[in-house]
């Protein structure tokens, strides 16, 4: 059977004819080229590069920046893009939201015109790519904290420090690295190759396993000065990409949910036990019903989101709600359908086992669901709780 | 190169068919369109040839009012134009398309028709040839590969146990077959310019169709599997299965 998304309360009448054609393009393109490769990827710890230029050939890179190859859209279309390549794989969406929201994104709002002419044209097509350093491995929900740290040394900057966790990291062309300059945070644009960088992968996860997942290490790196970001300082770089990135995940991993419900409900009408077909038996239909209202309002919650930021009035707690809220029942939805299945849900020839671990980490980057409710109750009290 | 794609849409390769009531005909309601998958090939190989050799692709179907969203999806893929000649319905019988499709292309210069090589809704394989006799000009069917110079196309297409070569002079009407090329994704560029690009539509009246549909049924139900054996005892058996019942050996 092909993949049935549930739309239950008919939210694609609210999409205009383009955003259904994108939508279909990249459902179709992921059950064409991706899904064949997805079980031996997972299997192997290997994202399939091999894919990026088709995403690129295809405009999905940066879709919502306008000129140097980008498309230019809406946000409701990169948050389709986004879902429709989480009920892939969430690697696949990570890959894709790393490229555009943490990479991409600041780069176009921060980065100097020559930056701009160097780097976008090639990670729009696909040809180059990037990745986005921040956590450290002492520092993670606490990003302020961090060690890493530029010296200027009048003709360069001296680069020293690591990062930990990074999502592209060892395939990447160019990272975008947050670093302290005289104790203000500041990005920097670090190139593959250069002197005293070194990018080792992290090896076995159980979790975005076909995602690449890196440690990057700077030991003196001699960084030319044109390679600082010069449009922002401070926390709120980081963050505003974050932000990007938070809301494609939002949209996301309603695909990844949209996935197990609908291979679970496939599999339960098809598979009899004590002569019935499972989906008929009380206590699988009250999971099918959990599943339902909560993709559903997961739906309402991003079809809205999509305008707040099309309007530009969008605040961080809006984005942190839908981040929390909808990953955590993508992760509720993936570990009830993985039930459903019997011992097949534990098989990687089906999908909802490899949503289910790989939700996990979705559940831990960009902010933890436990960060996203401290801020949700800093937005509800107006006093933060997040240290004393 | 002025370059013709004759295209329609059928229903989603997916869909359960479902006959309506009378018996002769599809139940519509709630079916998905797709473009015809070889009619994709058709298209990718005239978007290639006009990259290659300068020229406009111009999309032409024949159908329901409504396929212009169908025939949007290859505006997407690159094609310029597109042309729509109203039916009000989907036709079935592919004779009352190509007299309808000659008499549009008679008016054009077309220097080449591409078709796909058969529809997979009714699967006549007929509409390109039939296309081909009305305008006077060559036909090669199901070709798999295609390439022009100096005003004719060289194309070769697939036979049982052997591969033919032609060289055709154009213009021709050329019905492709799967594996001529890897027809491309639409971009997302592609399909915000697809809403601006021409898409006229001509409403034309059918010649009524020679043919009557007397009825439609639905295949019959496959029979259930049988187990011959296990392991490899069973091989000697399986292999007279497929040899004398299967034929496939
Ligand atoms: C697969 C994967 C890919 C990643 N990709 C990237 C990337 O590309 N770039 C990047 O920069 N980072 C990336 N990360 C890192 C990710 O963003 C961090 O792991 C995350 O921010 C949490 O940091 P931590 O792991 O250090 O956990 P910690 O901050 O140590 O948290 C551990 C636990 O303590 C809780 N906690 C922390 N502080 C508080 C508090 N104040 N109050 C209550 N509870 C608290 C957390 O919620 C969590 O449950 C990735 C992580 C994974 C798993």
């Amino acid at each position: 059977m092909a993949y049935q998304a549930l739309d239950f309360y008919d939210f694609d009448s609210l999409l205009q004819e383009e955003e259904l054609a994108v939508r279909d393009e990249v459902r179709r393109w992921v059950s064409e080229r991706f899904m064949p490769k997805i079980e031996e990827c997972f299997l192997e710890q290997r994202f399939p590069l091999e894919l990026s230029r088709e995403l690129g050939e295809m405009n999905l890179f940066g879709a919502t920046l306008s000129g140097y190859g980008c498309a230019g859209l809406n946000n409701t279309v990169y948050g389709l893009i986004n879902r429709e390549l989480e009920r892939g794989d969430s690697g696949l969406r990570s890959f894709l939201s790393v490229q555009s929201g943490l990479v991409m994104y600041p780069i176009h709002s921060y980065g100097s015109e020559e930056q701009r002419e160097k780097w976008l044209p090639k990670l729009a097509t696909g040809e180059a790519i990037g990745c986005f350093g921040l956590t450290e491995p002492d520092h993670g929900s606490d990003p302020g904290g961090m060690v890493t740290h530029a010296v200027d040394k009048g003709d360069h900057y001296l680069l020293n420090g690591a990062k930990m966790w990074i999502t592209n990291g060892s395939i990447a062309d160019v990272a975008v690295v947050w670093a302290k300059l005289d104790g203000v945070i500041r990005g920097f644009l670090v190139e593959k190759g250069m002197q005293g960088f070194s990018a080792p992968l992290h090896r076995k996860k159980f979790s975005l396993a076909a995602s690449v997942t890196s440690e990057l290490v700077f030991d003196n790196v001699k960084l030319p000065k044109e390679n600082i970001l010069p449009g922002v300082e401070g926390l709120k770089g980081p963050l505003s990409c974050l932000n990007q990135a938070r809301y494609g995940i939002a949209w996301g991993v309603i695909g990844a949910a949209q996935a197990c419900y609908d291979e679970a409900l496939q599999y339960q009408l098809e598979r009899k036990q004590f002569n019935r077909p499972l989906a008929s038996f009380q206590l699988q239909q009250a999971k099918l019903a959990e599943m339902m209202t909560a993709i559903t309002a997961a739906q309402g919650i991003c079809m809205q989101l999509a305008r707040l930021k099309d309007e530009k009035r969008i605040t961080p707690p809006q984005i942190s709600l839908a981040k929390r809220n909808n990953v955590a029942m993508a992760l509720d939805v993936a570990r009830s359908a993985r039930t459903m299945l019997g011992a097949n849900g534990i098989s990687l020839e089906y999908q909802c086992g490899r949503h289910m671990l790989n939700l996990e980490s979705v559940y831990t980057y960009e902010g933890t669901h436990d960060i996203h409710t401290l801020v949700l109750g800093h937005a509800a009290s107006g006093l933060p709780a997040y240290s004393n | 190169m002025n370059i013709f794609v004759c295209m329609k849409r059928v229903p989603d390769t997916e869909s359960q068919i479902q006959l309506a009531a009378d018996g002769r005909s599809v139940d519509t309601a709630g079916l998905n369109y797709i473009i015809n998958p070889y009619d994709e090939y058709a298209i990718e190989a005239a978007l290639q040839l006009a990259e290659k050799e300068g020229g406009e692709v111009t999309l032409l179907t024949v159908g329901a009012s409504d396929s212009d969203k169908t025939i949007r999806k290859g505006l997407a893929m690159g094609a310029q134009k597109a042309v729509l000649l109203d039916s009000g319905e989907d036709l079935a019988d592919p004779a009352q398309v190509a007299v309808l499709l000659a008499d549009y292309l008679k008016e054009q210069s077309a220097d080449l028709v591409l078709c796909g090589k058969q529809g997979v809704d009714y699967d006549h394989a007929a509409t390109g040839g039939m296309l081909a006799a009305r305008l006077g000009i060559p036909c090669v069917s199901a070709i798999a590969s295609l390439e022009v110079a100096e005003g004719k196309a060289k194309v070769q297409r697939d036979v049982e146990g052997a591969s033919e070569r032609f060289e055709v002079a154009l213009p021709a009407v050329l019905t492709c077959d799967k594996g001529l090329n890897e027809p491309r994704y639409a971009s997302l560029k592609g399909i915000m310019q697809a809403k601006k690009k021409p898409l006229e539509k001509v409403s034309v009246t059918p010649a009524d169709s020679a043919r009557q549909t007397e009825g439609m049924a639905y295949p019959p139900a496959r029979p259930a599997g049988r187990v011959i054996g296990e392991g490899t005892d069973a091989v000697p058996e399986l292999l007279r299965l497929l040899k004398e019942e299967a034929k496939v050996l």
